[in-house]
């Protein structure tokens, strides 16, 4: 299965439609399901998935683990789970001038972040295609390489030191 | 045995509460008290908690609200307000965004140690509450080594 997210705040449909006319041209061989936050203004329904605004968390927990390839805007939240799992993951960032978002750091998440074989970066819906196809191709062909569920050690145990420096 | 001290854990649920998790480890051990925007969190991290031999948190869920929710984001200060001045913290752990800005806040106002980590989704500048909290933190992080300073934000490390 294929899980489209678009977050818990705000309505992507630039990202949905790209999403449903790539189904419509490469007919994916497996479903695909959407998190997907109606936009206020004449929202867009997909024709290929179903859709729901919201998950709870223990819901999308289940559709996320169950799901081989994730897309998803560029939020940490998405990423940092999809690679946690060892899950294929394409992004496109929300973009301020479509008013997606308030500001335009999901721009700058996609330019910094380090690669990642299991991150497919897409810069607009016009590359999402592309990045759409590589990740197909990529589920299940790829050695595991999934990141740790937690922080750097070395992070943590300074952040731990300053916690304990406190006890009364 | 010395008393430990207690934690107040924060973040708005979505990527702020993920990063934030990843971070567990400082907690390890240690009585916490969760603060997010989603309920159903409740049973994950007490969860979490007995899977992995921790005492069982405590959780608490405020109203979800962003800059632009006036109402909303004042009905979330007064739920933050009351929490934090229930529990008393003795340390206040956030990577924002809105209840971990106030939660600092108030933590500071009745004597906790404050720690802001900014998200990572914040690569070119630190977040607007990130900005606003600095007087306010005793440790306040940038998790991008570019965006550190030497008069602050601080890098020590990023969840990923």
């Amino acid at each position: 299965m294929i899980f489209l997210t678009t977050g818990t705040q705000l309505s992507f449909d630039r990202l949905v439609r790209a999403v449903d006319e790539w189904a419509d041209e490469t007919k994916p061989s497996c479903g695909i399901f959407g998190q997907v936050l109606p936009a206020t203004h004449d929202p867009y329904t997909p024709r290929n998935f179903e859709t729901k605004a919201r998950l709870s968390p223990a819901d999308y927990a289940e559709v996320f683990s169950k799901a081989s390839l994730i897309i998803s805007h560029a939020g940490m939240g998405t990423i940092l789970t999809a690679l946690t799992q060892d899950k294929q993951i394409c992004i496109m960032p929300r973009q301020i001038k479509y008013g997606e978002h308030r500001n335009n750091h999901q721009l700058a998440t996609v330019e910094r972040l380090k690669e990642h074989p299991r991150l497919f970066k897409a810069r607009d819906e016009h590359d999402l295609p592309r990045c759409l196809d590589a990740a197909m191709q990529a589920v299940g062909t790829s050695q595991t390489a999934a990141i740790d569920p937690f922080a750097a050690t070395d992070f943590t145990d300074k952040l731990r030191k300053f916690v304990l420096n406190t006890g009364k | 045995m010395p008393s430990r001290p207690m934690l107040m854990v924060v973040a708005s649920a979505g990527g702020h509460w993920v990063q934030l998790m990843r971070m567990r480890k400082v907690w390890d051990g240690l009585h916490v008290t969760y603060l997010s925007t989603e309920p159903g969190l409740a049973d994950i991290v007490k969860t979490m908690a007995r899977n992995e031999g921790n005492p069982p948190p405590k959780f608490s869920s405020v109203t979800d609200a962003n800059l632009s929710e006036k109402l909303r984001l004042m009905r979330q200060l007064f739920e933050v307000f009351f929490l934090v001045l229930r529990h008393r913290p003795d340390v206040i752990i956030t990577t924002g965004a809105a209840p971990g800005y106030f939660a600092l806040r108030f933590g500071k106002l009745f004597g906790a140690r404050t720690i802001w980590i900014d998200s990572m989704a914040n690569a070119e500048k630190l977040s607007r509450s990130g900005q606003e909290v600095r007087k306010y933190a005793d440790l306040w992080l940038t998790q991008w080594e570019h965006l550190a300073r030497p008069e602050g934000p601080h890098f020590m490390g990023a969840v990923l």
